[in-house]
């Protein structure tokens, strides 16, 4: 398979972008609907509505989005290290990533914990443990990304005690908690606690954040999960906005009012290799968010209207074959994400298919960003493809498809419903066998996979980094030893209040918060929420 | 001849199950019957499924870095369970992983960029419902 056969087959026009709509050999202006005026309204200038060129009046001219790479393995102070060095290197936030252990509620010394310490991300057992994994780092002026779900709440609870003892106010924390558990159960798979329980803990941390931490994101909806899962740029943004309603949905039921609590939303969408495609979609989910927030929520203040968004490069377009391309593929998506006018990017590593990212590969990642930033003059002005027939016509197109896929999530009762089906699961994996397939019959070309493949392509041997194989028996000392340092009665006396506030209908964060201060551990903390809530368990998929 | 019956598993807690469904996808349209146990699988679960069912071979994906000690832990089980029955690995499995792997007596190893149908028919290999050399068959 090294021949360069052309894309396309009977199924599929030869000439269409990666989610199918077909593209004609040139646009003009007769391609842009309902004419200059028309389009004119359909756009109006960046930072006004409805957002279409971008949600701030000078977008980079004013502020460089933030770069803003994942990192986290191994204990605290490794990630610390690793914290650091990168803030060195020019990064402008911080983004953590967690072992699957700490995303799922089991502290280091438990059995279900065994292999997956510290392994794809940070163990973080205690608020001793964050506070140590931030030890150094103001946090009154370190924006940090947290990407946790369904024990987002927890985490927050001891990220918010970590702050407290660096004396920290929460009104001066910034930064986003991904906090999107619809996503899990769609597509990212760790979840724990089952829908309905999970969208009101959800909703206890939109609202605590809501009144406590003015300057913080306390959810990113985030369409990238089912993207790298299989599903196209058009269902990306439809099922991003059906979960966006359903969290909306929830608070305004409990009497939220939409003007105040939406202006800190926050968005997370995939940039993939399709440049123009990527483009328009991210511009039409602005527009989208803006008719959703006016139209079905009525939102008179701008900002609560306005959609922000983190852009992650896409792992999946990357590459174990030849994987120096994958440099390549990484900064297109990160000129995607610009072109878009994300707020704030993270670059894949060129070695994701064989690791967690080395720091080399990490640091090359960082310079992709400044590269763009600082030497192509994308950030001279705003929204630079503005006005584009091509663009235009994408951008129209995205937004109708992707209304289209709202309205067939609508019919199904909304993004609980559909998901509880499993109608949006079976999009994605049918989509992602047919996207394998195509790769296996060379109609997706893959540059180094079946096409130009071979031995002949840019050598380069990737440099596994060691893992510590001391790592997960430190972690468990650690925390064996906080657990006997604490004052055991208190400790317990918290918990017991929280599993009190976790069964009525009451804010469970307070409650999480004074847990973590008496030195509660998160598999504690995870175990009074399973008590409670019970587990979900995913019924098979055929 | 019987349908080759295979049992594919997430062990571990890695969620990334674009990769186990495509193959358990690829698996049926090459006539194998498939029972997926999902995620989160542990290895006495899958020891235990595969014995019960009678499986030919059993197929894990893993994702997280975590493969040589769930792999032999499963070894184990299976062992435990009575289960003779060849277990193939795919997942993100660097190169000096894999070989490692294949001496610990998996089977087949798999790593990411394995094209679907080299996956699917090393897993009928395995299984022993393809006879070896005849992959062109399945491609």
């Amino acid at each position: 398979m090294t021949s360069g056969a052309p894309p396309g087959d009977a199924a599929t026009p030869a000439f269409a972008t990666d989610s199918g709509i077909p593209v004609a050999p040139v646009y003009a202006a007769a391609d842009v609907a309902g004419g200059q005026d028309d389009l004119q309204a359909r756009l109006g200038l960046p930072g006004e509505p409805p957002f279409t060129r971008g949600p701030y009046a000078s977008m980079y001219r004013g502020q460089l989005w933030t770069m803003r790479q994942f990192a986290g393995y191994g204990s605290p102070e490794q990630s610390n290290a690793r914290f650091r060095f990168l803030l060195s290197q020019g990064q402008t936030a911080l983004s953590v990533a967690f072992d699957l252990p700490t995303q799922l509620g089991y502290d280091s010394d438990d059995e279900r914990a065994k292999n997956e310490v510290g392994r794809v991300g940070v163990a973080i057992d205690t608020a001793e443990d964050m506070t140590d994994l931030f030890d150094g780092l103001p946090l009154d002026k370190v924006s940090v990304n947290f990407t946790i779900n369904a024990t987002a709440p927890i985490i927050l609870a001891t990220y918010l005690v970590a702050a407290e003892r660096q004396g920290v106010s929460q009104r001066e924390l910034t930064g986003t908690l991904q906090n999107d558990i619809l996503k899990e159960f769609l597509a990212r798979k760790a979840y724990v606690f089952p829908p309905k329980p999970s969208m009101r803990l959800a909703a206890d941390v939109i609202e605590y954040s809501s009144q406590e931490l003015p300057r913080f994101n306390p959810i990113s909806v985030t369409g990238y999960h089912a993207r790298e899962a299989g599903c196209d740029a058009v269902q990306e943004i439809g099922l991003t906005m059906a979960s966006a309603i359903a969290y909306c949905e929830e608070l305004t039921r409990r009497g939220l009012v939409f003007d105040q609590f939406a202006p800190r939303l926050s968005f997370h969408f995939a940039t993939t290799l399709d440049l123009f495609e990527e483009v328009a979609k991210l511009r039409a989910a602005r527009r989208l968010w803006y008719r959703i927030a006016t139209e079905r929520f009525g939102a008179v203040n701008p900002a609560a209207a306005r959609l922000r968004f983190f852009s992650g490069n896409s792992g999946t377009t990357l590459t174990s074959q030849q994987p120096l391309n994958n440099v390549i593929r990484s900064a297109i998506q990160c000129l995607g994400a610009v072109l878009g006018g994300a707020q704030s990017i993270h670059v894949m590593g060129y070695d994701e298919a064989h690791q967690i990212p080395s720091q080399d590969a990490v640091t090359l990642a960082l310079r992709t960003q400044q590269i763009i930033a600082l030497e192509t003059g994308v950030t001279r002005t705003a929204d630079p493809l503005g006005g584009s027939y091509f663009v235009e016509h994408l951008t129209d197109e995205i937004e109708a498809r992707a209304t289209a896929v709202l309205a067939e999530i609508e019919e199904i009762g909304g993004a609980v419903k559909a998901l509880e089906r499993g109608v949006p699961q079976r999009w994605i994996t049918d989509a992602a066998y047919r996207a394998e397939q195509d790769l296996a019959a060379g109609r997706r070309p893959k540059v180094g996979v079946n096409v130009y493949a071979g031995a002949e392509g840019p050598e380069h041997q990737i440099a596994l980094d060691q893992p510590d194989p001391e790592a997960a028996g430190k972690q468990i000392a650690r925390t064996t030893r906080r657990k006997a340092a604490r004052d055991g009665k208190a400790c317990a006396e918290a918990l017991r209040a929280l599993e009190r506030d976790s069964a009525q209908p009451r804010n469970v964060m307070p409650a999480l918060v004074a847990a973590a201060r008496a030195g509660a551990t998160v598999g504690e903390m995870s175990d009074v929420f399973r008590t409670v809530f019970g587990e979900f368990r995913e019924p098979s998929p055929w | 001849m019987r349908r080759p019956r295979v049992i594919l598993a997430k062990p571990g807690l890695d969620g990334h199950d674009r990769g186990v469904k495509v193959v358990a996808m690829g698996l049926r349209d090459a006539g194998a019957e498939v029972i997926y146990l999902g995620l989160r699988a542990t290895p006495r679960q899958i020891a235990a499924a595969a014995a019960a069912e009678d499986a030919d071979v059993v197929g894990i994906s893993v994702l997280s870095g975590a493969h040589m000690a769930i792999a032999e832990e499963l070894l184990a089980a299976l062992r435990d369970a009575g289960a003779n029955v060849p277990l193939v690995v795919g997942g993100t499995i660097p190169a000096r992983d894999a070989d490692a792997l294949r001496k610990l007596g998996i089977a087949a190893v798999f790593p990411a960029g394995t094209p679907l149908p080299d996956v699917v028919a090393g897993v009928l290999l395995a299984a022993g419902s393809l006879a070896a050399g005849s992959q062109a068959a399945v491609r």
